[in-house]
């Protein structure tokens, strides 16, 4: 362990590090030097030190106190992943004031039940569509006393009696700074353990948002346990693209990041995400499942692009990491011819392939957020990618159980995270209790004491249990989603959409017959791989619905949903959950129209009851029927889509008697 | 409506400047072909200008007297209140005139990054040698302007292609690549021959808002060609109509609408 290591573990216990305004001061004394913030601008990594985001987040509190921002105000931050909206968090935060950040791609009208709850009185925007998108909540609110915003681009006409550059107000802090900083060293002094660090909105799949207030306490030690638990340092680099307003991105990228010191780096854009990950190499990475999976698909769309020799070779080295692989990255036995045919292997495709994929100083990573496909998942850690699963909410700041090094699976999601209990109840759903237990949901007391228990004990609405033997936790389910067929045998949705998922073609796949007699499915086809497949098979097509319904792809879908079955025939208490019949849906499931989360979570109960004549259909035998949709566009307005679509019968496997014994 | 020297303010609360270029009598001929016959308006600074017409109006010819690439037989054009002599192209490019083309005209080959730069020619005087080299004045004029470049590549949202050789392109964004290696020229008036020709309604949309955006940040004088009449009535603060090599309208998007030789030369009328 280097110095540097030692320096960032010797101040455990948070010794007097009670907040991030107190690491931060930390980190640019002791390592002013150290690259804390890049982000790549025209072209070129921008970079700035620990000395200099100090200095930048000082003004910028120093400009949040010349705007009159009191103790315990709400600062709301609308914007993509940019080192200036990272420091108006931890201004804020210096100031005394809650920053609350939300998802830049919500339509005004979510964004405004979020504003009203809160009642921030000031936003940080990204760009000129942000403040748009807040000037016209506005006009129903009526509580933005200032809007800041990044981006100049378009801003010149806009009345600013109640609007400033974010950057013109850090030039006042800093012109005003004899004046201020006397307040602002006590505001600063002021802010205990127990303070609250962040206010987050949860997603949720039901109802809604509600924002979860998370202490100093929460995110400090979190962050400690989890940087000790994978010994994470000052010399990490991730790459920070996820949602601000997601708790994950919170702890990486300002919780992990403060307290080990490490850089952190923020895209070009949106579009560029893929190339600067690449160009930067993380050494610390975490993704949805999404991600893996997209790039997953890309790899194999390139591979059937490419010439026979290579395919032919990618082949063979891959079925070898599938087999040797994952025991090399574990520290399994493995014989040596097979080592050797490995490191070839390294040389040829792996390397080669990491290094496309931006994964070649990969150390340690996690996929949160959804369960992944166990193929995904073997996939990369069969190239020697330490790409583990952990278990965690925003109400746990993340962890909850996490899988340590030598002991990953693609079925569990490991043992619990350092200073976390967990208990399962009587019905099978999992309760946790640890230092990052929240504080609260925001003016909501009915929805926390029905979350957290007198003890601080937290129901986690996921079904699992403790595996025997390993201790390893294993999420069967949502808790609310895990029901009875009519015969008895357990219904487990995400199980096989999970499986389904993994085909490239497959974007996203909901699976209903909870209390029925046999299972249907919707599937959402993927544009990227199917309109390849289309384009090399000369199949014309003018439009998503219009490829959705081409009977072609359906025949291709028919076959993964059958092998799916067979997949889960195999499975003796899963294998009534086979798919008797599907429909290919005319539209992607959307955010916008409240199928999914913005996490990418399906809304089941949505989906079902917007659905319902398609479900009926499944069920009644009819092998055709239409529908109309209303679809919600990015800009609010609504719209609708007619068709008429196709439903597929899919050859089921003979299903195994063995029924769950009745609880 | 018009004041001569003083400008007018535009409905959306811009505020228009005086005469940047006046085509006086415009008469130009191919052999025994009129292309176009004794036209006259004006553009003026920081507004965006349109010449519209059904096909074979001489719309691209008058396009091509702008940028002093045709010179007419009669008429005068008067560039900053000075007439303006008959010129090679590249002396009208260093007078600040800039265009894009209806038929995509970049370098296939090259990356946007590189097509762009090639608009900043115009800014660089290093010779071959120090080029060849890359020391001294060519190392530092390659960074001052690579980074003009850069601003206009974030300007138009084009960072995720900037590696991308321009064949590889679909043709919604090669037409923004042209943009942008137009815009590299820091133009004071810039021509945009047919911006929206071929796009789909999203690309359409995207490419308007650009064209709203350059003028508005950069104040760049706007003169374009235009089939689709929506785009070009909601985009342009002055619209002149043309057909048969004749100007039978111009004014106001909403005075040009109600114009009855206009109405007819769109919708053709009836001889008896």
């Amino acid at each position: 362990m280097g110095r540097r290591d030692i320096l960032a573990q010797s101040q455990s216990g948070a010794g007097g590090f009670q907040s991030l305004p107190a690491l931060l001061h930390r980190n640019a004394t002791q390592f002013g030097d150290a690259p804390a913030y890049r982000e790549k601008e025209l072209g070129i990594w921008q970079c700035w030190t620990w000395a200099e985001t100090a200095a930048e987040v000082r003004a910028m509190a120093l400009g949040f106190l010349e705007l009159g921002v009191e103790k315990g105000d709400h600062i709301a931050v609308i914007g993509r992943n940019r080192p200036a909206h990272y420091w108006s968090m931890v201004a804020a935060q210096m100031v005394g004031a809650v920053p609350v950040p939300l998802y830049q791609d919500s339509v005004a009208e979510e964004m405004a039940y979020v504003m009203e709850h809160c009642g921030a009185k000031y936003v940080v925007c990204g760009d000129q569509e942000q403040v748009d998108k807040v000037i016209e909540i506005q006009e129903k609110v009526h509580q933005v006393k200032h809007i800041l915003y990044t981006d100049k681009r378009g801003m010149r006409k806009y009345d600013h009696s109640q609007m400033n550059a974010l950057h013109d107000i850090m030039a006042e802090g800093r012109a005003g700074h004899q004046r201020l900083d006397a307040e602002l060293d006590r505001r600063i002094a002021a802010i205990t353990y127990e303070d609250t660090c962040v206010m987050l909105y949860t997603s949720g799949t039901t109802g809604k948002p509600k924002g979860v207030v998370l202490s100093n306490r929460n995110v400090i030690e979190s962050a400690k346990n989890s940087a000790e638990f994978d010994k994470l340092t000052r010399n990490e680099d991730i790459l920070s693209y996820l949602p601000m307003a997601w708790v994950g991105d919170f702890i990486f990228s300002i919780g992990q990041a403060y307290w080990c010191g490490f850089c952190v780096n923020c895209p070009e854009s949106a579009d560029t995400m893929m190339t600067d990950l690449r160009e930067i190499g993380p050494t610390y990475f975490f993704a949805p499942p999404r991600v893996f999976e997209m790039q997953l698909t890309n790899v194999m769309i390139r591979m059937e692009d490419a010439s026979k020799l290579k395919k032919r070779m990618f082949d063979y080295f891959m079925a070898h990491a599938k087999k040797v692989g994952g025991r090399i990255l574990d520290g399994k036995p493995v014989g040596f011819g097979d080592r050797l045919k490995y490191a070839l292997g390294n040389i040829l495709v792996y390397g080669p392939l990491k290094d496309t994929l931006g994964y070649s100083r990969f150390r340690v990573g996690y996929t949160a957020g959804e369960a992944i496909g166990p193929e995904i998942f073997d996939f990369y850690r069969s190239l020697g990618i330490n790409l583990k699963q952990l278990y965690g909410q925003t109400e746990a700041t993340v962890f909850i159980t996490v899988q340590p090094d030598g002991e990953v699976r693609a079925d569990t999601v490991g043992v619990p995270a350092p200073d976390v209990e967990i208990r399962i109840d009587e019905k099978g759903e999992i309760h946790y209790r640890s230092p990052g237990v929240f504080v609260e949901y925001y003016k909501n007391p009915e929805s926390t004491a029905s979350t957290k228990d007198a003890e601080g004990w937290v129901a986690t609405g996921d079904a699992g249990f403790i595996e025997e033997g390993s201790g390893h936790l294993r999420i069967i389910d949502r808790a609310k989603d895990v029901g009875k067929m009519a015969d008895g045998s357990m219904f487990a949705p995400k199980y096989v959409e999970n499986k389904l998922k993994f085909y490239p073609d497959i974007l996203e796949a909901v699976l209903f017959g909870n209390g029925k007699d046999r299972c249907v499915a919707f599937i959402n086809i993927d544009l990227t791989a199917i309109g390849n497949w289309a384009e090399r098979n000369n199949i014309a097509y003018a439009s998503y619905q219009d490829l959705a319904s081409h009977p072609r792809v359906l025949e291709n879908i028919t076959r993964h949903v059958e092998e799916v079955n067979k997949s889960v025939a195999a499975d003796a208490m899963l294998s009534g959950c086979q798919v008797h019949r599907f429909v290919v849906l005319h539209k992607e499931l959307d955010a916008d129209d409240g199928e999914i989360t913005r996490t990418r979570k399906v809304r089941r109960g949505f989906v079902e009851d917007k659905y319902a004549d398609i479900i009926a259909a499944l069920y009644d035998g009819s092998d055709k029927v239409s529908t109309v949709t209303e679809v919600t566009y990015e800009d609010g307005r609504k719209g609708s889509i007619k068709a008429t679509l196709t439903i597929c019968d899919a050859k089921v496997q003979p299903v195994t008697q063995h029924k769950v014994a009745a609880e | 409506m018009l004041d001569a020297s003083e400008g007018y303010i535009t409905e959306d609360g811009r505020k228009i400047g005086g005469v940047v270029m006046e085509m006086k009598n415009i008469t130009l001929r191919f052999g025994g072909v009129v292309a176009i016959k004794d036209i006259s308006f004006d553009i003026r600074e920081g507004e965006i200008r349109a010449i519209i017409g059904p096909n074979g109006a001489g719309k691209s010819s008058m396009l091509n007297v702008i940028s002093g690439f045709y010179v007419p037989q009669e008429g005068e054009v008067w560039f900053h209140g000075q007439k303006r002599p008959p010129m090679r192209p590249y002396e009208v490019a260093r007078q600040g005139i800039a265009r894009t083309f209806q038929n995509i005209a970049l370098f296939e080959g090259m990356s946007v990054l590189d097509n762009v730069m090639t608009g900043r020619l115009n800014y660089m005087q290093a010779g071959l040698f120090a080029q060849a080299i890359w020391r001294g004045k060519a190392e530092r004029e390659e960074t001052e302007n690579r980074e003009a470049v850069e601003k206009i590549i974030d300007f138009l949202e084009i960072q995720h292609i900037r590696k991308t050789p321009v064949s590889r392109l679909p043709y919604g964004l090669k037409k923004r690549v042209e943009l942008a290696r137009a815009l590299a020229a820091e133009p004071k008036l810039l021509l945009l021959d047919e911006p929206m020709a071929g796009m789909n309604v999203e690309e359409k949309e995207d490419m308007s808002r650009f064209i709203l955006d350059v003028n508005d940040e950069f104040g760049t004088t706007i003169a374009l060609i235009e089939h689709d009449m929506g785009v070009v009535m909601d985009l342009s603060d002055r619209v002149v109509v043309m057909d048969y090599g004749k100007k039978i309208g111009d004014g106001t998007p909403d005075e040009v609408r109600n114009n009855q030789e206009v109405i007819d030369a769109y919708l053709g009328v009836a001889h008896d």
